[in-house]
């Protein structure tokens, strides 16, 4: 049996449906990540893991034990929020002591895990600093330790990293694996930023409107999206329009020229409208051998983004979005220029439905 | 200098003189008791009042029985209406407000009204009774100042995630309305209590028609029968008012560990 168990969960705020039918099985030790834009859903599922909301109907299990209708000072869930929401009138050791100090904790027991988690988020001369005396990366980790040091059977991490600046975000989510990673602690994280979500999460649930889209490990969630929404949300895209040709050899029509799609197309009949999806890693610029399709277009737009150059070439109505990694010995092509596209048949994904997603 | 600047001078210079010349006038004139000279004989004669010193010490005390049974209304509702009824704070600040619209004769008399000693609940009756009806009375008028300060404390900071924080961490309420809102909020609640006191120190209506030996009726008593002694006792009410204002700065300033607001 999973150690959480979200079953049926459904929230309604006045008329407004904000979760509906959400299931889920979370393993002992898993990392997730709740996925998805403003106002999905992700962080009211969190708040009612957290206990801060009630469930309109289903159920939350954690270990077993229904939760479903326990206060969140009895659920044993550590909370990391957006804000930090450490106590301003505490210093840093007071902070992470807090919740040892409520659970009238022997002094001595309080002093040795303050040490230990100061420890931990690597702030071992810190502890008599107020918050107000930290920078916000520092901040957050103290509030990683806040939550960890009261052992929580689950740990819930609220968009944490949303308003730290770009370079501390990365090295505090590596910080935070690696800490959930030594304590083995069920965690879930909430974010609207897909690279977080995928490098840090075993597995990610993509939200949209209430609803999970998708379920799965980074490597599937991005590679084989199962929606449109999933295909849209997660990575950049390139959505083609095409015409089926010829179903039972996969042949689509893009823009007056064939390719072939391997898979996709089962029940499609010849003359229907679709949409294809394209990854921009997996197109390239080279002249490809085999069975790879090709596609001749014109270059539209050069973008030099550092280490990698974004290149966008125009067939006719449709373009397509690829990525080159940047090299001092090859300069980037010139805007005008004519050129082949070429990607292998396993990449395209063909999507339900003409319009673009 | 710019012409725009010379007349916000005019204007302090304006106002300086409006505040500042009645009270030099009072103070110098509290000094004249002694016939030729200046000397402090008003305020000796003040002090060594018996009455001055049984009023001052009666205000006192009730001033801070106020100071906590006004803390203990005021604190958890506007805690409460910032966290879970923010519809409501219209209403909560228009209540509030009242005591400022409703004059304190017009609350007496309702008091006197509601709580003679014929009534359902006789708190006129003794004189602990009436001490405790004057304390309301004394909560209902600083309640304007009290709820403002406390409130403006709140809106400082984050009170809704807080609370969730401490929850998570396993607290209940009394633990996160003692341990994380009340000492967030310390440098508001000082500032509603020094203003309370400097309120009630200096309120003659409630005490006289209530009939409590208050610091208020004492000033009056005196005002209609002394020269210098008046002057003196205006003195040291500014000299009690000024305090407390001070110490509300100083608190204000000195709140350790706050943070910048959100």
């Amino acid at each position: 049996m999973a150690f959480l168990s979200i079953q049926e969960l459904r929230k309604v705020f006045g008329a407004a449906s904000v979760v509906q039918k959400f299931d889920l099985a979370v393993e002992r030790g898993e990392f997730i990540s709740f996925l998805g834009p403003s106002g999905c859903g992700k962080t009211t599922v969190l708040r009612m893991i957290a206990g801060f909301e009630r469930p309109t109907s289903g159920a939350i299990r954690v270990d077993g034990k229904n939760v479903t209708d326990l206060p969140p000072n009895r659920r044993n869930v550590g909370m990391v929020f957006q804000a930090y929401a450490l106590f301003p009138n505490m210093t840093v050791a007071g902070n992470v002591a807090f919740g040892l100090k409520v659970a009238h904790r022997p002094q001595s027991e309080i002093a040795a895990r303050v040490e230990e988690m100061l420890k931990l988020i690597k702030l071992p001369a810190l502890g008599n600093r107020y918050p107000y005396q930290l920078s916000g990366g520092q901040q957050q980790r103290v509030a990683l330790a806040r939550a960890l040091a009261i052992k929580p059977q689950i740990l819930l991490l609220d968009e944490p990293l949303s308003a730290l600046d770009a370079k501390i975000r990365v090295s505090l989510r590596e910080e935070i694996r690696t800490v959930q990673r030594n304590l083995g602690i069920t965690t879930i994280f909430v974010t609207h930023d897909q690279e977080e979500a995928l490098s840090m999460s075993d597995r990610v649930v993509v939200m949209n409107e209430g609803r999970i889209e998708q379920i799965g490990t980074p490597f599937e969630i991005y590679n084989y999206p199962r929606t449109r929404f999933v295909a849209s949300f997660v990575g950049t895209l390139n959505i083609l329009q095409c015409r089926v040709a010829d179903p039972a050899r996969g042949t689509i029509m893009i823009d007056e020229q064939e390719i072939v799609a391997s898979r996709g197309l089962n029940g499609a009949k010849a003359g229907e409208l679709r949409s294809v999806a394209l990854r921009p890693e997996a197109v390239s610029l080279r002249e490809a051998n085999g069975d790879w399709n090709r596609l001749r277009g014109t270059i539209e737009e050069v973008s030099f983004l550092g280490a990698i150059v974004r290149i966008r070439v125009r067939f006719k109505e449709s373009a397509v979005s690829l990525d080159t990694f940047n090299s001092p010995g090859a300069p980037p092509p010139e805007r005008g220029q004519s050129t082949i596209v070429s990607f292998a048949r396993d990449d395209l994904l063909v999507l339900d439905g003409a319009e673009p997603a | 200098m710019k012409r725009g600047r010379v007349w916000s001078w005019v204007a302090i210079i304006i106002g300086a003189i409006y505040f500042f010349v009645p009270l030099i006038a009072t103070f110098e004139f509290s000094l004249r008791m002694r016939r030729g000279t200046h000397s402090f004989d008003a305020y000796a004669v003040v002090f060594s009042d018996q009455r001055f010193q049984a009023s001052f010490l009666y205000s006192s005390v009730l001033a801070l029985a106020t100071i906590v049974v006004g803390v203990l209304l005021v604190v958890p509702t506007a805690y409460w209406v910032e966290l879970r009824l923010r519809r409501l704070r219209p209403l909560v600040e228009f209540i509030t407000l009242l005591p400022l619209v409703i004059p304190a004769i017009v609350l007496v008399f309702g008091y006197l009204r509601i709580y003679n000693s014929s009534s359902w609940l006789p708190l006129t009756a003794s004189e602990r009774g009436t001490d405790i009806l004057l304390m309301f009375g004394y909560v209902s008028l600083s309640l304007p100042y009290m709820y403002r300060a406390v409130d403006t404390g709140l809106r400082a900071i984050d009170v809704r995630t807080l609370t969730e924080a401490a929850e998570s961490l396993g607290a209940k309420w009394p633990a996160i309305l003692f341990r994380v809102i009340f000492p967030n909020v310390r440098s508001g609640i000082l500032s509603g209590a020094f203003l309370t006191f400097a309120i009630v120190i200096g309120e003659f209506t409630l005490a006289s028609l209530l009939d409590r030996p208050a610091f208020g009726p004492y000033l009056q008593l005196i005002g209609a029968n002394r020269a210098y002694e008046p002057a003196a006792l205006a003195i040291i009410a500014f000299a009690v008012t000024w305090a407390c204002m001070g110490l509300i700065n100083l608190v204000g300033s000195g709140a350790r560990g706050t943070a910048p607001a959100r």
